[in-house]
């Protein structure tokens, strides 16, 4: 039986890759493909848990988590969309237009 | 022994195809390198138990997520992306932010208690097979939430709708 806590470092490192990529990337797109990798580490975290727990809550709750993905990636490449066609460009950094 | 090798190669595979996902210059293989990533994770669901979360992890995930993420790739322009620089200029600091956050979420580990246990022992799914244990928990405890789930994913599609539709005159005018 592998201990719980292999897998809960694992999903920490993927969110620190997350978070990372959030962080360091400039293309929008690529930014919610890291916010996919943390919702994934949260996912892991939730399953393992569920497991160790003889629980299902944590499935059931992974599993609306997998919804909430899905309409956040639609509503987030539409607005990627958008801004492409005002603005022509998906970096974050030259959407600056409320700077002071 | 088999479960631990399994393990292992699946968390190696994981946090290569992150690291990799996450610096690549090509947003398409970025993309791609994420599609292996899902893959795996979707293995780590099988020996946690959970067949059904695999099934969707494959079916939603990589089915439907990620060439939703292909299909907006294409539609900007691609060509000038591989010869710009793919980070903004403070990427130390949220590479330092982010191993900080690694680091201490690791850290804490040793620190957490489990909880009490609940009512699905392993035995128990086995026997009434992963998919009808998930279906009779969520459609009883966990109905109003799915409900609403239901109404989230409405949501999603009109918003994609309104986002994504021309809504100039000219448009009008030629039809």
């Amino acid at each position: 039986m592998i201990p719980l806590s292999w897998y809960m470092s694992l999903s920490a490192i993927l969110f620190a890759i997350g978070v990372c990529g959030f962080l360091t990337r400039r293309n929008l797109i690529m930014m919610f493909l890291s916010i996919e990798l943390m919702l994934n580490a949260v996912n892991l975290n939730m399953v393992a848990l569920s497991h160790y727990l003889d629980s299902m809550r944590g499935q059931v709750f992974t599993f609306f988590i997998i919804t909430v993905a899905a309409a956040e990636a639609a509503i987030g490449l539409g607005i990627a969309i958008t801004l492409y066609r005002s603005r022509k460009t998906v970096h974050v950094d030259e959407v600056n237009q409320l700077k002071g | 022994m088999f479960t631990y090798l399994f393990f292992l190669y699946c968390a190696v595979m994981i946090v290569g195809t992150g690291l990799l996902a996450i610096t690549m210059r090509n947003p398409v293989h970025a993309v791609l390198m994420v599609l292996v990533l899902f893959f795996h994770m979707a293995g780590l669901y099988l020996i946690l138990g959970a067949e059904f979360l695999a099934a969707v992890q494959i079916i939603v995930y990589a089915g439907a997520i990620l060439v939703l993420y292909l299909f907006v790739l294409f539609l900007v322009s691609l060509r000038d992306e591989v010869k710009m620089d793919r980070f903004v200029t403070s990427a130390w600091l949220g590479r330092i932010i982010s191993v900080g956050l690694g680091v201490s979420l690791i850290a804490m580990l040793p620190t957490f208690v489990l909880g009490q246990k609940g009512h699905w022992p392993m035995a128990e799914v086995i026997k009434a097979t992963h998919t009808k244990a998930l279906g009779m928990e969520m459609y009883t405890s966990y109905i109003l939430p799915f409900e609403i789930a239901g109404l989230i994913l409405l949501i999603a599609v009109i918003g994609g709708l309104v986002l994504a539709k021309h809504d100039t005159p000219t448009t009008i005018e030629k039809s």
